[in-house]
């Protein structure tokens, strides 16, 4: 579903991105993971092409992204993602949030983008309020909003980038659910994420990464209870001591 | 001297003609100021290097110069130029409040275009990434999406702008077109009464301007308060 290919990338004479590779099947739950400053974020932002890349290639379905390819219209829609500060739009109610790529995108009627978005916002949760803004909701139901928002295209696949990283503890799992739910009816998903409880009972693998490489992959479980790389055992004996 | 108050009531029509063409004037030079002048700062905003070029290159010309010598530029150079244009020959008269029109949404825009901008500005690059990710093209992205939120942020100092605009109309009398202050003025010559007309006009103006910065405070509260 997901190949990518030695992909690197530079800001200035920073490298973000050492040339990357990773395989994503269709179906599949990978948790990217990794110290902060590692590359994750911006790993998971060239997938949908909203960085770009000096070197290397990405296939995601049928499209194809490769340094200067700059035509990524039809591949955004068949990518979903979801943001670590939400970015609902503020001055739209919940409901014109998830309707309005449908309309001006996949050029939708109104009523079938109405349809489509009350029933995916049933499915997170939040019927009960369709007709606010996105100020008035608490960050978790903002969360799942926006969830709602990605999937009203229908895509293929799903990104999240820190997708609990701004919320308050107590709403972390009601967005945890909702992504838990998604991976149980077999969309292929990329999260980048700190809750490593998600990332051993949700994802089939784990991608760790540290200075700009991908350091490990391996299936969740072992990745968990036997990282083979050092880095990685530095890694999760830092974020899993207490 | 006595001020006449029947000098007044009767210049009362006139005068009501010259305000409404003030209106007009800041009709349209809000209304095509707006729309031109977020062009222009879209244009600024844009990774095209040579369209962001002269769209700054524009809005720093006209921010230069007076109000004042942009009117007599349209008025007396554009019915040459268009003369020169057509090959006729001999300048192509141009009516004065298609100059006026024209001039106001020129030199408006340039103001409104850098407010609009930094409405653009004030709004999360976040914003702009989901308008991607959603695979909105940039056209739907910026009306749907951009334009709002930026229009809100900076409303009340696009109003007070306005309220410039307004005042500013009053700059049209220097080719003898009958707006408020216009009319005034030649009223004021006709029938001698200069402190009449003056006072007048002068009433006028501050009635429609302080009207209008009050509602611009109001509007700030609720802005303050309300959910955006």
């Amino acid at each position: 579903m997901i190949e990518i290919d030695n992909i690197s990338k530079s800001y200035g004479s920073f490298q973000v991105l050492k040339n990357c590779s990773a395989s994503i099947a269709r179906g599949e739950v990978v948790v990217i993971c990794g110290p902060s400053g590692s590359g994750k974020s911006t790993l998971i932002k060239t997938v949908n092409g909203l960085e770009g890349i000096d070197a290397g290639e990405i296939s995601v379905g049928g499209f194809r992204l490769a340094p200067g390819v700059s035509n990524v219209a039809a591949l955004r829609r068949s990518v979903g993602m979801v943001f670590q500060s939400f970015e609902l739009f503020p001055h739209l109610t919940v409901l014109s949030n998830v309707t309005i790529a449908q309309t001006k995108v996949l050029k939708r009627s109104k009523a079938a983008a109405e349809e489509k978005a009350r029933s995916l916002l049933a499915r997170v949760g939040l019927s009960a309020h369709i007709a606010k803004h996105p100020a008035q909701l608490s960050g978790g139901q903002q969360q799942r909003v926006a969830i709602a928002r990605a999937l009203a295209l229908d895509p293929e696949v799903m990104l999240f980038d820190e997708p609990t990283s701004a919320l308050d503890p107590e709403m972390v799992n009601e967005v945890l659910d909702v992504m838990t739910g998604l991976a149980r009816q077999g969309m292929t998903m990329v999260c980048v994420t700190h809750e490593m409880g998600f990332a051993r009972s949700v994802a089939n693998r784990v991608l760790f990464m540290d200075g700009g490489e991908i350091v490990e992959t391996a299936e969740a479980t072992k990745f968990f209870d036997d990282p083979r790389t050092d880095r990685a055992k530095a890694f999760l004996a830092k974020i899993l001591k207490h | 001297m006595m001020v006449d108050l029947s000098a007044i009531v009767s210049a009362g029509p006139y005068l009501m003609q010259g305000l409404w063409f003030t209106l007009q004037i800041t009709l349209v030079g809000v209304a095509g100021g707006i729309v031109f002048g977020s062009l222009l700062a879209v244009a600024r905003l844009s990774h095209n290097r040579l369209v962001a070029m002269l769209a700054t290159a524009y809005v720093n010309l006209m921010r230069s110069i007076p109000l004042i010598l942009v009117i007599f530029w349209v008025f007396f150079l554009v019915p040459w130029a268009i003369g020169w244009l057509t090959r006729s020959g001999r300048p192509v008269a141009v009516g004065a409040s298609l100059t006026i029109f024209v001039t106001f949404v020129l030199f408006e825009a340039a103001y409104y275009a850098e407010i609009v901008r930094a409405g653009f500005r004030s709004i999360s690059p976040g914003q702009y990434s989901a308008c991607d990710a959603l695979g909105l093209s940039k056209f739907h992205a910026y009306i749907y999406i951009l334009f709002p939120q930026a229009i809100r942020a900076v409303l009340p100092i696009l109003l007070t702008q306005t309220i410039v605009l307004f005042q500013d109309t009053s700059l049209v009398y220097v080719i003898s077109a009958t707006d408020l202050l216009g009319a005034a003025t030649k009223i004021a010559q006709r029938d001698g009464r200069l402190v009449e007309m003056y006072l007048t006009v002068g009433v006028i103006y501050f009635l429609i301007c302080y009207a209008a910065s009050q509602l611009v405070k109001q509007l700030q509260r609720r802005l303050a308060f309300g959910v955006r």
